[in-house]
């Protein structure tokens, strides 16, 4: 197993502030790996830094075995970067992008027309490439972003929220691209705040909050570190939350996790025997519910769980129905 | 690995194994490129370095043509070499501020991420600037020549000056480079700069003669190193011997850049 970034309680501090706190990743080559965490907890200073652009104040990192700031060249060898900002210039068109990135990267003005035609075809933006990236919609503009990152196979690509701000379907796209960008043998390392995101596309992840990791693993294996199966119920009257919420706490043996929907109500139980006694409770409550399910735990209960706060955005909640 | 055995994935992605890293010289020609086709797709950034200097040439020359030197036609054998200075000065803030947009938009995290030489944006940025310094210095001597402007050296007197020019508006571009890398926006870039470049400009021999100045200003405007450079272009393009300036001028060029282009790539490569 070899190892694609590995960081020994790598910490970078600005002025007072600790945006990496000893963070320890280990990430194996070969793999689409999540950075998960709510805004600011540190995942894009922690990208920053293994893609070079940062020294760390403390610890160290290395990337394929080379140290991010010692052999810093070495690594800009072997990386690629598609920051949170699309970096292309917004005046040039989407081809003049692409030749600019490949004659920087070593290539011919013939090889980097080339280059930048087959990329251009591959993230279907043919039609737009005499045009100036400034007239691009938010998911072209992704594109021509990932695809300068691309010019080149990478070892290691660097994805700092691919998705943040595109809509369902140029967020399904990129989806696609990093899959198959994986697929090629790329390691792919991506910060999300959609827990979605990471559940469809990594296979590992790391939660992290101020500026460490507070949880790691596969997304199953994070489920089931919380324990047990989340029971959902929507009730028929918002009313009754309160009154809901207390029997249900007794019932379980354990307090009852707030939930941002006023009719919906979410609790970890042990097992199915359990959720019947919770639901045989409530119907001689005569409280009435519209809806329920019993399924494993989202990456949401993970996170509340973990951190104590809700996630930024919610991801979906449509798990397992009995 | 070459492009051709690599299975093709639905959409064609193909990825490619990294050539050899570009050269030092390639990548500051392929980034003077860039700075070029930012002129092709917005020849806006054009209006500034071309109205500025007419308006200035033509407002100078025959507001204070009559009144200092008699005529407009006197007088501007006087300002040109001047303006000239002063207004290519005024425009070397365009490369702080197209560095800090640069940062802004996350462009520089990307070149800074590539596995090339790293002052390659700067330089690169800086070709781009060298050519619009030649645009509106063209426009002011063509101007100049068509208002009466005769310099008794001809036009390789002419062509020196617009050298010298040019050497020390680098210089100055990168004291631009260190702001463009400081504050948050580009119009901040503008302001502060404007704070220094006022003073230095118009605190000068461009305008007038220091001799009528009260003594204070003489001696500060005997140090500003854009009267040097006046001087030194006054003399070369009339023809007189001004070695004494010009020495002062480059030697000003390269004490700017000695000090402010270390600390520029300093800047660039640690974080901001």
């Amino acid at each position: 197993m070899s190892l694609a970034i590995e960081t020994e309680r790598l910490s970078k501090t600005f002025g007072e502030k600790r945006a990496l706190d000893e963070l320890n990743l280990t990430i194996r080559s070969g793999s689409v790996y999540g950075l998960l965490g709510p805004n600011g907890a540190g995942k894009t200073t922690a990208i920053r830094v293994l893609s070079t652009l940062l020294e760390p104040s403390g610890g160290r990192a290395t990337v394929l075995g080379l140290d991010v700031v010692r052999d810093a060249s070495a690594v800009r060898q072997k990386i690629s970067l598609t920051g949170q900002y699309a970096s292309v210039d917004e005046d040039l068109t989407g081809q003049e992008n692409l030749v600019l990135v490949s004659r920087l990267l070593g290539m011919s003005w013939s090889e980097a027309r080339t280059r930048a035609a087959e990329l251009l075809g591959a993230f279907g933006l043919s039609d737009a490439k005499s045009k100036q990236v400034r007239t691009f919609s938010g998911g072209m503009r992704r594109r021509i972003d990932i695809a300068a990152s691309l010019v080149t196979r990478p070892e290691i690509l660097f994805l700092d929220e691919p998705t943040t701000g595109l809509d369902p379907r140029s967020r399904n796209q990129v989806w696609d691209l990093v899959r198959q960008i994986a697929a090629e043998g790329t390691t792919v390392l991506l910060t999300t705040q959609y827990l979605e995101e990471a559940d469809r596309l990594a296979e590992r992840m790391a939660v992290v909050d101020h500026g460490r990791v507070i949880a790691e693993g596969t997304s199953h294996e994070l489920k089931s570190s919380i324990g047990g199966n989340a029971l959902r119920f929507q009730l028929a009257n918002p009313a009754q939350r309160e009154e809901a919420r207390a029997l249900v706490s007794r019932v379980v043996g354990d307090t009852v996790l707030p939930n941002t929907d006023p009719t919906a109500i979410s609790v970890t139980v042990s097992g199915a025997s359990v959720a019947a006694e919770v639901l045989n409770a409530l119907s001689n409550a005569r409280i009435q519910l519209t809806d329920f399910s019993l399924g494993a735990p989202s990456l949401d209960d993970v996170f509340f769980t973990l951190t104590g706060r809700p996630p930024e955005q919610s991801a979906s909640d449509k798990e397992v129905l009995p | 690995m070459s492009m051709d055995d690599l299975p093709n994935h639905g959409q064609g992605l193909k990825l490619s194994a990294r050539p050899q890293p570009a050269g030092a010289l390639s990548t500051v020609f392929t980034l003077a490129w860039r700075a070029m086709l930012k002129i092709k797709h917005v020849p806006f950034q054009l209006f500034d370095v071309t109205v500025t200097p007419i308006m200035f040439t033509l407002l100078f020359t025959y507001m204070f043509g009559g009144a200092l030197a008699g005529s407009p036609e006197v007088y501007i054998q006087f300002l040109l070499p001047g303006i000239l200075v002063q207004t290519i000065i005024f425009i070397t803030v365009y490369t702080g501020v197209g560095v800090n947009s640069d940062i802004q938009k996350g462009l520089f995290d990307r070149f800074r991420s590539l596995p090339m030489w790293q002052p390659s944006p700067i330089l690169g940025a800086l070709a781009g600037d060298l050519f619009r310094y030649s645009v509106a210095s063209l426009l002011i001597i063509g101007l100049g020549l068509i208002l009466g402007f005769r310099p008794a050296a001809g036009m390789f007197g002419v062509l020196l000056a617009f050298g010298l020019v040019l050497v020390f508006s680098f210089a100055v571009s990168w004291i631009w480079i260190i702001f463009g890398m400081m504050v948050k926006t580009p119009e901040s870039v503008m302001t502060t700069s404007f704070l220094f470049l006022m003073p230095l400009t118009f605190a000068s021999n461009i305008f007038v003669e220091p001799k009528t100045m009260p003594s204070w200003l003489q001696v500060f405007v005997h140090i500003n190193p854009v009267s040097h450079l006046t001087n030194a272009s006054r003399g070369l393009m009339h023809g007189t011997d001004v070695s004494a300036d010009i020495v002062w001028t480059l030697a000003a060029s390269a004490v700017i850049v000695g000090i402010s282009a270390p600390i520029a790539m300093h800047m660039y490569r640690k974080e901001r």
